[in-house]
């Protein structure tokens, strides 16, 4: 299983944290250790990758996918600012600086086959191809919502793009997922399921029981750490004994990859390979992919915990922007072709403010409604 | 399973072992291994995978070697799939049934010996049956199958051991929501579910041959809930003793009692009365198990309370 493993562009940040727990972003140097030199070295590597990948692929699925990410990145950026003016309640945790993630995961898989993630989960709602407009009415809590104004932004859901929903409980989704690529199996239909999660979700048991199953049941099922350092305001450093995820699959004999979350075709190749693996041997993969979380964990958590020299640093490594800088350096699009694309972006996001305002709100008979796909004679009455 | 191939079992020995109390006897022979699946010791993660694939649409069942173990499920039973056709709108209906042996066993001591029925009856989204005869527990576990909600059915491991006539028609299927008058009765009303009904039924003969004519009243669903049987046998008889394995404590015996007393408060001529186990864990010693749980004498002693002998 050995040849699966991807050498790491370099081994991988310690994240800090640690030392950093005071109030108040730190103005001062983070403890993590940042080498210009390495770092200017690592980002020219991913831009030569990027390069070589540029070829290999088609204008069309190119511009998609600097679509789908540029979509995200505003349309989360929307969001925000809509929960800030009370439009958008409860929990609302964004995707920015992950968008390479679902969107170079997702351009690497067939319409037919399923998606599952955590509550963390507009970025691949979005991705799947369930519209700007839908996602936007759900985190409103209208009844143009994706999932009817019921699950909100935690829990998106739409049937018809294959996408299983965004779930609320660490881990949870794992087994679900597991049971999604054992159905699959049972079926035939050489489907694949493909399920996300955060780095702090691997110290749930959920997760040590679904690899069990998936490796000895031989489970098409590809699972994705989206590790992006942090759970809630906790480093990975702080919560894991044994911090290179991808490793964790060996205790089950399952493959793994490590990969570079900031490179999106980096883990649309990874994914693809791991799909391959899924689809043609009917056997899981855990690839491990290497993210930053650039917001705080949810909408009203500032991110305290961390220096404003780390983020930074995470942000000059941003995904969208290597990705839109690649694409004009090889010629793929022009100055004005991406300002034309940001503009549609624009658009479609704006587009999503006005559906989900005018969207009804839910009946108020809709709150019985949905709680049984056979209700019960006078139930909710 | 014979009439609909996505149908399939899974969980712990039910395959190779035939079942850990041999429930699943000639199920591995009748469909393979494909549809009789042995599962590592993985409540959490087998549970969620049921769950899973009923997204999809596979129907699985999924058996608890008991419902103490489902204790490690919970979270994907009741944070799963009790809420997956809600919050997704009503795109995901979640149709399984977790099944498994619930509440005492024989002096199998604290861990062993729990009733969770009202754990599983407090969430809407889900759907809870309590079989008390094998006739019932073959045409409710046919329609929980059936049916496109989530089912906890919950058999009892000291009654595996009791024989009943069984309807041999293939349709044969009792409806989830309607409950079952046990015997007929005029003085008091039991209302008894699982293992207490054919404890019941021996105190309500007991009883007879005092003069006492009680009726037992077996709502063999707990979600949904007949509550209109059971309001109607105590709009007739105006006494009620509720008889039940689980702790006391929030329990369904309380749940049914407040719904008669807002129901038919009026009609009632003396306090409802509950047996329940004791409020401790199950103890090992034979005497304290006894001690613990309800039994005939118990039950005899409550509606001689109802009445007033
Ligand atoms: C079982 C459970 N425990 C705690 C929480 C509260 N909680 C929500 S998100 C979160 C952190 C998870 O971090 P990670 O898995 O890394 O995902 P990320 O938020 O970074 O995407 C916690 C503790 C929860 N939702 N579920
Ligand atoms: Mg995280």
């Amino acid at each position: 299983m050995s040849e699966l493993k991807v050498k790491p562009l370099k081994p991988r940040d310690q994240p800090a944290g640690q030392a950093t727990a005071a109030a108040g972003v730190a103005e001062t140097e983070s403890t993590e250790t940042v080498n210009p030199e390495e770092l200017r070295e690592e980002h020219a590597q991913r831009q030569q990758h990027q390069h070589q990948q540029i070829e290999e692929l088609d204008q069309e699925t190119l511009q998609k996918i600097l679509y789908q990410m540029v979509l995200i990145r505003r349309f989360e950026e929307k969001a925000a600012e809509a929960y800030t003016l009370g439009k958008i309640g409860g929990f609302c945790h964004l995707y920015i600086g992950q968008e390479a993630v679902a969107v170079g995961a997702l351009s690497a898989i067939r319409d037919d086959d399923y998606v599952m993630t955590s509550y963390r989960d507009h970025g691949h709602a979005l991705a799947r191809g369930t519209s700007a407009d839908e996602v936007m009415a759900e985190l409103y809590g209208k009844a143009g919502g994706c999932s009817a104004g019921k699950g909100g932004s935690m829990h998106l859901f739409d049937r018809d793009a294959h996408f299983l929903g965004g779930h609320g409980i660490v881990g949870g989704q794992i087994p679900l997922a597991t049971g999604v690529a054992f159905a699959a199996k049972y079926k035939g239909t050489g489907q694949v399921s493909l399920v996300f999660f955060g780095e702090a979700a691997v110290n749930q048991g959920a997760l040590h029981e679904s690899f069990n199953m998936a490796q000895l049941w031989k489970l098409p099922c590809v699972y994705f750490c989206e590790n992006n350092q942090y759970g809630m305001g906790t480093s990975l450093a702080r919560a894991m004994s044994l911090q290179d995820v991808s490793q964790k699959a060996h205790a089950y004999g399952m493959a793994s990859e490590f990969v570079d979350g900031m490179d999106v075709l980096a883990v649309r190749e990874a994914t693809a390979r791991a799909v391959a693996r899924a689809r043609d041997e009917s056997l899981p993969t855990l690839i491990e992919v290497r993210t930053y979380r650039v917001m705080g964990h949810s909408m009203p958590d500032p991110g305290n915990y961390r220096t404003r020299a780390e983020i930074e640093k995470h942000q000059e490594r941003d995904p969208v922007k290597l990705f839109s800088d690649s694409l004009k350096h090889k010629g793929v699009m022009d100055d004005a072709a991406i300002k034309e694309l940001e503009d549609r972006v624009r658009a479609e996001v704006e587009h999503s403010i006005k559906f989900a305002e005018e969207s009804p709100l839910p009946a108020p008979e809709e709150l019985y409604t949905n709680v049984y796909a056979n209700p019960p004679r006078g139930y909710g009455q | 399973m014979q009439r609909d191939e996505n149908v399939f079992l899974l969980g712990e020995e039910v395959a190779a072992y035939q079942g850990a109390y041999k429930v699943s006897k000639g199920l591995l022979e009748e469909f393979g291994e494909k549809r009789v699946i042995d599962s590592p010791i993985t409540e959490l993660g087998f549970a969620g995978l049921g769950v899973g694939a009923a997204m999809v649409g596979l129907r699985p069942v999924i058996e608890f070697m008991t419902f103490n173990f489902s204790i490690l499920a919970t979270d994907q039973i009741v944070n799963s799939a009790a809420k997956m056709l809600y919050m997704s709108g009503g795109q995901f209906k979640i149709p399984i049934v977790f099944r498994g042996p619930n509440g005492s066993a024989y002096q199998v001591s604290s861990q062993h010996s729990q009733a969770l029925e009202s754990w599983y009856a407090h969430f809407p989204g889900l759907k809870v049956v309590m079989p008390s005869t094998a006739a019932d527990a073959k045409g409710l576990l046919k329609s929980a199958i059936r049916d496109d909600d989530p089912v906890i059915f919950m058999e009892q491991e000291r009654m595996y051991g009791m024989k009943g006539e069984v309807p041999d028609d293939p349709d044969f299927t009792i409806p989830l929501g309607v409950a079952d008058i046990k015997r007929e009765g005029k003085d008091a009303t039991i209302v008894a579910r699982s293992l207490t009904v054919p404890l019941a039924l021996k105190a309500a003969e007991e009883l007879e041959k005092e003069g006492v004519s009680v009726e037992v009243v077996d709502p063999r669903t707990i979600r949904p809930l007949d509550i209109d049987t059971i309001i109607r046998s105590v709009q007739k008889t105006n006494r009620v003793v509720i008889v039940e394995e689980s702790h006391a404590f929030c329990g369904v015996g309380a749940e049914i009692s407040a719904q008669i007393m807002e129901r038919a408060f009026d009609y009632l001529d003396a306090p409802v009365k509950r047996i329940s186990s004791a409020d401790a864990p199950m103890p090992y010693a034979k005497n304290l198990e006894q001690l613990a749980l309800p039994d005939v004498a118990k039950i005899v002693a409550a509606v001689r309370e109802v009445l007033y002998l």
